[in-house]
Formats: structure tokens, C-alpha cells, sequence
């Protein structure tokens, strides 16, 4: 175990962006976000930031391909260039398991290049929790907020930030920052842990699980005559989606430049009216239908299709920002009854 | 309150003036409140609320509500009455199928307001008159009411009913509200301030579509956004300056039917 002083926090910032670009959870008109580093930004301390840190593998809009059309010529350009080495520093237990999900769905044959390419190029740095909020629940997904996984993981007490290294990534992290850092016990850091679980203990969401659910349910949740009065409310707004770090859905579309076509994606929301729109409309034509696609692919076709694990890391973002408050956990709670 | 609407719905359901009442379900903790439907009075007693949290204006649904057979009993603070006669004038939804209820508000907070103050691990609730305790895992927090209203709320506009077919409680008056004092603050700007002020909020902008869903002057069936037909149908924006035109051509749309309810800054 390594560590740092707090106050000499910034040193440490500086050295991982001397040749690399470093992200760190900041203070963005308000809000908590990830946001380039540069001297002198502070770390905030919030929870959890706004938009999770899924922004930087699957970012909400990309370009990816562009066709420049002069006469009858057409140019295919790629118009990515060289992704740079970057390190997130911070990122919450929960956040970090999003990026396996994720893995599970863009690494996949066929692999999603423009993923893969941030993937190889990105360090993890994580975060442990030590003062969880009433909406987490990631470890319902086994996750353990005190001992993240991530390249790097931290832990903060209060004077001194502890880092430890999981992978070769992170050693090599950790080798070039070793200037900076001095050895330490890890007492302080076993306590911490020893802390953390107390907490969680004791929050609302500790005895939450969503075991009943997965591929071997798939009819009876889906003809639930619940779904009716569970998505009654919902605006369709899609927020929940894309605040969502396990979410992965995108839309296709061309852009008309005028001497060519730019051909991006952004980011989708079964939330949507024009959810996988086809030639005869969207096949969810009610809010009903589109809500109940949201929690059958968390809680049962993501699971049926992946060894069992859920679409969910248990962030709480869906719970905290849903202008209703509906959300994955109370739709569980009030199917799980039926099953 | 929250007792006397519950009586008053019981027996409006009983009577049959009404088939269903549309207010606020408890949630998973004190504050996460849904908007809900309620058919019977055992679903009332179950899970209807009425308090500090309950900021959903609740006029948008009726549109919904009153495509279905029968009768809606809907309660309204305020400033949803004022939402209220804006849809009824743009011949949104049919006012016979609705009884309207005016219900006083002393002005609502939120599990966000009292997150920016600092508060997690919330386990519990308890309103007071002008205080509010928050317990939580980590000790209990004291607040006024005035510390943690949303910004909607400390400018409200009104608390006197602008429609109703019946009154609980007291009717207020309408208030001398500063709410253009931001106004007045902006004008007094440079433009190169402005600009800058409205780049920095505008830039929060997630592009979900929370603001515009949940907004009743926003009823269009088929927003400009969402029809891939209308050219400017947009998930997404190429840069930040279009992510901000999102707002600003929304704030276009509204204004002049914007009846200052506050949803779009709540969500
Ligand atoms: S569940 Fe909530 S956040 Fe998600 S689309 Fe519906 S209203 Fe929006
Ligand atoms: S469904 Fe909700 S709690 Fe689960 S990962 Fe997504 S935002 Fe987080
Ligand atoms: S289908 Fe819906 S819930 Fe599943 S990843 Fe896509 S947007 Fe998210
Ligand atoms: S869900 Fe778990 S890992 Fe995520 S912020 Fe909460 S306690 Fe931390
Ligand atoms: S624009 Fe905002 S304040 Fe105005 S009516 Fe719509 S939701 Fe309410």
C-alpha cells in the first residue's frame, strides 16, 4: 500500500497528467462531474457524478464515418484520430463494474472498435466508498464498495489518499507516480472497509436483491398485469437511461452536410417514441411497453443472456434523478411478489 | 392534510362523483414520491400522500386521464391550477370528466434539495410546522422549510387557487414574489456575461427529455425533436452550442403559455 498526503493531492494530479490526460469528479456549474484536469481543479467529493463515467468508452454522441461527395466522387473518411492515453481517476465500485456490463455488449464479435479503441487507451483509477446514500444498492450485484475493482483503487481518509494497484495498467500507473507517494500501512484503510459495511448495514436498500428475476421468469414478468399501474406515471422522458451507467443502447443516423453525409451515433433510450423505429413504426407502441423494456432487459433478458449477470450495478442514479421517482427498485419490489 | 384529502376522495369514491383519484404514492424513502392513480380506498390508505415532497404538478396527466371512461378527482396546489386553465384553454382535456381539488402548499422541497445541503443515508422524514428533520444513517439534520424550498418555490408566484370545484383548506393570495429579480440580474448583464451565465447553465443539459416531458405547457403528441420527419429531429447534438439551441428554442415554444409552475426546473 502506497499513499499520499491530501494536502499534496495536487502533485499527485500533476504527475499522472505530465503525459496523459486525467480526469477527475468535479465541480461543473454545481454538479458533480468528470471533467479534464487542469492545476489547481479540485476534487469533489459528492457520491456519485451526474452522467456516469460509461461518457468515456461510450460516449453520448460520436462521429463514425464521413462521406465528402464532390461530383461523382465519394471520399469514405474515418474520422477518428489517434485516441489519446487517459486516466478517470475516482470512479465509484459500482461505476466501475458497469464497464464488465458494457464489455459484455461492445466487445463482444462483432467487437465495437471505436469502444475497444477508449477501452485500451483509458486507466481505471477507482474509488472506495465510505459514506454510501440511502439509494446504492450495488451490493445487491456483489459488488463491495469499500474494495472496487479499476486498474488503481483508492481509498480517502481524513489526511491522506491510499492507492493500490490491480493490474498491470495500474501497476504501471502506479510506477510512474511512485515519486510522489511513500509507503504505508494499511490500518487505516481496514478500518475504513470495517466502516463502510457498518453503513451499509444500516441503509434502507440493504436487504434488496433482484435474485427472483432473470431468463427463467421471462413470461411471467412480462404478461404481469402490473407493468399498467407501475408505468402509468412515466413521462418517457428517457432520463433514467442516460444517467444509466449499464445502458448501451445508440442510434444510428446521417447528417446531411451539404457536400457530404456525417454518419454518427448517439445515445438511444427505449424510453422513446422512436425507440428502434422501424418502416412499420416503433414495435412498443405504448409508454407501457416501452417502461416494461427498460426493467425486462436489466432484471431478465440481459441476465438470460449473460450468464446470469443483471443490466444494474445498483449506482441509484434512475433513483435519485427520475423526475417521478419511479425506478428499477420499486418495480423488483412490486414483482417480485408474483414470482 | 393529507388525512382530510384522504376522507374528502374516500367519499367522493364512494358516492360515485368520481372513479378515480389521481395524487401521490409514498415512495421507497421519505421523499421519493410518484405520481399515482388510486381506485379503491383501501389503495388509498395504503399509499396516498400529501407533504413537503409531493411537487409533481399533476395537471399534464389529466390529458392521459381523461381519455379513459369516467370520472377523475385530481388535487391541485396553486400553481397547478394556473397549468390547469392554460391546458383547459389550449383544449387539452375534457374539464367534464375532472373534479378539481385545491389543496394548500406551503411550498415544496425535494430528496435533491436536501442532497445539495449535504445529506445522505436518509432513512426518515419528519415535517413539523416550518421544520424538517432528516434522519439518517449518519445522524439527524435539522432544517427550515425556507433552507430547503426549490428555487420554484421561494419565487412562488401565488398560493391562491385559480380553478377548483372544491377547497381544502384556506385559499392564499397572490404574492409579490421577486421572480424577476434573476430577470433584472440577467438584464443588467453584458451581453458577453450573459452569454457566458447561459453557457455555463445550459451546459448541464444531459439532452434527456425530462424538461419538455414533464412540462404542461409541452403537449404537443408529436414533439419537433422526436419526428424524424421535421429535419431538426435530434437525439443528440453535434456540439455543445446545438445542445444549448435544445433550450433555448424550447424556451421559444413555451413562452407566452409558460405558466411559471417550475416542473422543467425541478426535473
Ligand atoms: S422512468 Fe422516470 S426517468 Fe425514466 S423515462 Fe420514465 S419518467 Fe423518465
Ligand atoms: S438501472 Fe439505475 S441503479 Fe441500475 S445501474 Fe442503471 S441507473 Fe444505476
Ligand atoms: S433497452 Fe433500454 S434499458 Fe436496455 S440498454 Fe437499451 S436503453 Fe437501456
Ligand atoms: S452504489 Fe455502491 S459503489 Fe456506487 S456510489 Fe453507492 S456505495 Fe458507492
Ligand atoms: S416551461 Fe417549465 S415552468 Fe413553464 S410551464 Fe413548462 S414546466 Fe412549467
Amino acid at each position: 500500500m502506497l499513499k499520499i498526503s491530501l494536502s499534496k493531492i495536487q502533485d499527485l494530479f500533476a504527475a499522472i497528467a505530465a503525459d496523459e490526460a486525467l480526469y477527475i469528479p468535479a465541480d461543473h456549474a454545481g454538479q458533480p462531474e468528470f471533467m479534464r484536469w487542469e492545476a489547481g481543479m479540485q476534487m469533489a467529493d459528492a457520491l456519485n457524478t451526474v452522467r456516469s463515467a460509461k461518457d468515456f468508452f461510450f460516449p453520448q454522441t460520436e462521429n463514425l464515418v464521413t462521406f465528402k461527395m464532390q461530383g461523382q466522387k465519394i471520399d469514405i473518411i474515418d474520422p477518428r484520430s489517434e485516441t489519446e492515453d487517459f486516466v478517470v481517476f475516482g470512479v465509484r465500485a459500482c461505476d466501475v463494474r458497469s464497464f464488465s456490463i458494457l464489455d459484455r455488449v461492445f466487445l463482444v464479435d462483432p467487437v465495437d472498435s471505436y469502444y475497444e479503441n477508449r477501452r485500451k487507451h483509458g486507466t481505471i483509477v477507482s474509488m472506495a466508498c465510505s459514506k454510501p446514500a440511502e439509494t446504492c444498492f450495488c451490493h445487491s450485484f456483489g459488488i463491495d464498495a469499500a474494495e472496487p475493482e479499476g486498474d488503481a483503487v483508492c481509498w480517502k481518509t481524513e489526511d491522506a489518499l491510499y492507492i493500490r494497484a490491480n493490474t498491470e495498467k495500474g501497476e504501471k500507473l502506479i510506477e510512474k507516480l511512485r515519486p510522489v507517494l511513500e509507503e504505508a500501512d494499511d490500518a487505516p484503510v481496514k478500518a475504513q472497509q470495517e466502516q463502510t459495511r457498518a453503513i451499509q448495514e444500516k441503509l434502507p436498500l440493504n436487504s434488496f436483491t433482484t435474485e427472483k428475476f432473470g431468463g427463467d421468469v421471462l413470461l411471467k414478468v412480462f404478461n404481469s398485469d402490473k407493468w399498467a399501474s407501475l408505468s402509468e406515471a412515466c413521462l418517457g422522458c428517457g432520463t433514467c437511461t442516460f444517467v444509466c451507467p449499464t445502458c448501451q443502447c445508440y442510434d444510428i443516423r446521417d447528417f446531411k452536410t451539404g457536400s457530404g453525409v456525417q454518419r454518427f451515433r448517439c445515445w438511444d433510450s427505449c424510453m422513446y417514441s422512436d425507440f428502434t423505429l422501424m418502416a412499420s413504426g416503433n414495435p412498443r407502441t405504448s409508454q407501457k411497453e416501452r417502461f416494461r423494456q427498460r426493467f425486462m432487459h436489466k432484471l431478465v433478458y440481459f441476465p438470460a443472456n449473460n450468464d446470469g449477470i443483471y443490466g444494474c450495478v445498483g449506482c441509484g442514479r434512475c433513483l435519485s434523478k427520475c423526475p417521478i421517482s419511479m425506478n428499477i427498485v420499486k418495480v423488483a419490489k412490486c414483482l417480485e411478489g408474483e414470482l | 392534510m393529507q388525512g382530510m384529502m384522504i376522507a374528502r376522495a374516500k367519499e367522493l369514491l364512494q358516492d360515485g362523483t368520481v372513479n378515480r383519484v389521481l395524487g401521490w404514492q409514498a415512495g421507497e424513502f421519505a421523499y421519493d414520491i410518484t405520481p399515482a392513480v388510486f381506485e379503491t380506498a383501501e389503495e388509498l390508505d395504503a399509499g396516498f400522500v400529501y407533504n413537503a415532497f409531493c411537487g409533481n404538478n399533476l395537471s399534464k396527466y389529466l390529458i392521459k386521464e381523461t381519455k379513459k371512461d369516467g370520472k377523475v378527482l385530481v388535487f391541485l396546489k396553486p400553481c397547478d391550477t394556473y397549468s390547469f386553465n392554460q391546458l383547459l384553454t389550449e383544449h387539452r382535456f375534457d374539464r367534464e370528466k375532472v373534479y378539481a381539488i385545491g389543496i394548500p402548499c406551503e411550498g415544496k422541497t425535494s430528496g435533491e434539495m436536501l442532497k445539495a445541503k449535504g445529506v445522505s443515508g436518509i432513512t426518515g422524514i419528519d415535517e413539523d410546522g416550518d421544520s424538517i428533520t432528516v434522519h439518517t444513517v449518519y445522524g439527524d439534520q435539522g432544517f427550515n422549510r425556507s433552507d430547503v424550498l426549490e428555487e420554484r418555490c421561494l419565487t412562488c408566484k401565488s398560493k391562491k387557487h385559480v380553478a377548483y370545484d372544491e377547497l381544502i383548506g384556506e385559499d392564499g393570495e397572490v404574492l409579490d414574489s421577486h421572480r424577476f429579480d434573476m430577470v433584472a440580474k440577467l438584464e443588467a448583464m453584458t451581453p458577453d456575461e450573459r452569454f457566458a451565465f447561459w453557457r455555463s447553465q445550459l451546459s448541464k443539459c444531459i439532452r434527456c427529455n425530462a424538461c419538455r416531458n414533464v412540462c404542461p405547457a409541452c403537449s404537443c403528441e408529436k414533439c419537433v425533436f422526436d419526428n424524424p420527419e421535421s429535419g431538426i429531429a435530434q437525439k443528440a447534438a453535434a456540439d455543445s452550442f446545438e445542445e444549448n439551441m435544445f433550450q433555448i428554442i424550447r424556451a421559444f415554444h413555451v413562452a407566452g403559455r409558460c405558466t411559471d409552475c417550475g416542473e422543467c426546473s425541478r426535473a
